[in-house]
């Protein structure tokens, strides 16, 4: 562990409970990174977190950090960069804590355009209660609910991120580490709501149920399969068959939620002069 | 050593031994991490960048005339 990451993770906790192989902790580290690079205040950085395996996260990093009640991670770093506006704010939730039973909070962050930074670990599957499928579980894919394939379409997040307007849309995976920080420097930088979508393994039940071999193996299977945007434009459809775009997908100019708040308070505050 | 591994944090995923362009890395008898090539690494940090337990840590060599 290099130096730097060792200062933003709290060493008592570790090593962390994840399981071999889990791309959770590749996108901690890119995470801690992204902190790093900015050079945000340790003491002025809240990282909000849900539940399920992605939202242990909270707990390993050293900031200011609340673990909160299932897919409410957004609604609880709401309040937080409401109240306290000049916090940086960044959550980290998991596919099934944003999509399914946080997804109402999900679509209405991004519509209001809060500056908060999301971070999604998407692994298409509930890791922590057993492989159930998510929202994000691809069709046909197989899981411990679905064991002859998934019967249900998978949301595109980030397309919904876009649809309900969210100004910062990435997509990275765990295998594209070092591509993913840059993406989160961004993300972070960006004030307004911001989704990054990280596409990670689960090789104990995802991988397993679809016979995709090793942590390894599915790594490779991501650096496959994704494709940047910047190539994407240049190839023939065929030929993007299959695969993912990777990179910047959206940004856009939109008003700020907790900045329009402001403006209010200080509009409020100038009816009552000299009363 | 170039590849320093804490045996504590590693889970044995294998990772780091599947991506190394060079074989350095293989699982020991109890299913964990160590170089066996050591001569071979050439400081990619690929194995450090993806390790999920943050048991890897790659040092480069310093040069001789910067440590003068």
């Amino acid at each position: 562990m290099s130096e730097s990451v060792g200062k933003f993770l709290r060493q008592s906790a570790l090593p962390h409970i994840w399981c071999p192989g889990c791309g959770n902790g590749i996108i901690m580290r890119s995470v801690v990174r992204a902190i790093e690079k900015i050079g945000l205040d340790q003491r002025k950085t809240v990282i909000v977190s849900g539940i399920g395996c992605s939202s242990r996260s909270s707990g390993y990093m050293n900031f200011n950090t609340v673990h909160t009640a299932h897919g409410r991670a957004l609604t609880f770093a709401t309040g937080i960069k409401l109240a306290r506006p000049e916090l940086n704010v960044i959550v980290m939730t998991g596919d099934g804590d944003c999509t399914a039973i946080g997804g109402n909070h999900f679509i209405h962050s991004a519509r209001r355009n809060i500056d908060l930074t999301t971070v999604i670990f998407n692994n298409g599957i509930y890791g922590m209660t057993g492989g159930q499928y998510s929202p994000l579980t691809p069709f046909s894919a197989k899981a411990t609910t679905a064991p002859y394939g998934n019967l249900e379409r998978n949301f595109d997040i980030a397309q919904l991120a876009i649809a309900a307007g969210a100004t910062y849309v990435a997509r990275g995976t765990a295998y594209h580490a070092q591509m993913l920080v840059d993406l989160v420097v961004k993300a972070i930088e960006n004030k307004g709501f911001s989704v990054v979508d990280v596409i990670s393994q689960c090789p104990v039940y995802y991988g397993r149920k679809n016979k995709m071999g090793s942590a390894g193996k599915m790594l490779l299977w991501q650096r496959d399969h994704a494709l940047p945007v910047q190539a994407a434009d240049k190839l023939e459809p065929e030929k993007r068959q299959g695969k993912f775009l990777i990179g910047e997908l959206h940004k856009s100019e939109a008003p700020e939620y907790t900045a329009e708040y402001e403006k209010l308070i200080e509009a409020a505050k100038g009816k009552g002069d000299g009363q | 050593m170039a590849v320093e591994i804490n045996r504590r944090y590693c889970k044995g995923c294998g990772i780091c031994v599947e991506l190394c362009p060079k074989s350095v890395l293989v699982l020991d008898e109890i299913g964990k991490s160590t170089v066996k090539n050591p001569d071979a690494c050439i400081y990619c940090g690929q194995c450090e960048l993806r390790c999920p337990d943050y048991a890897i840590t790659v040092v480069k060599p310093v040069k001789k005339e910067e440590k003068a």
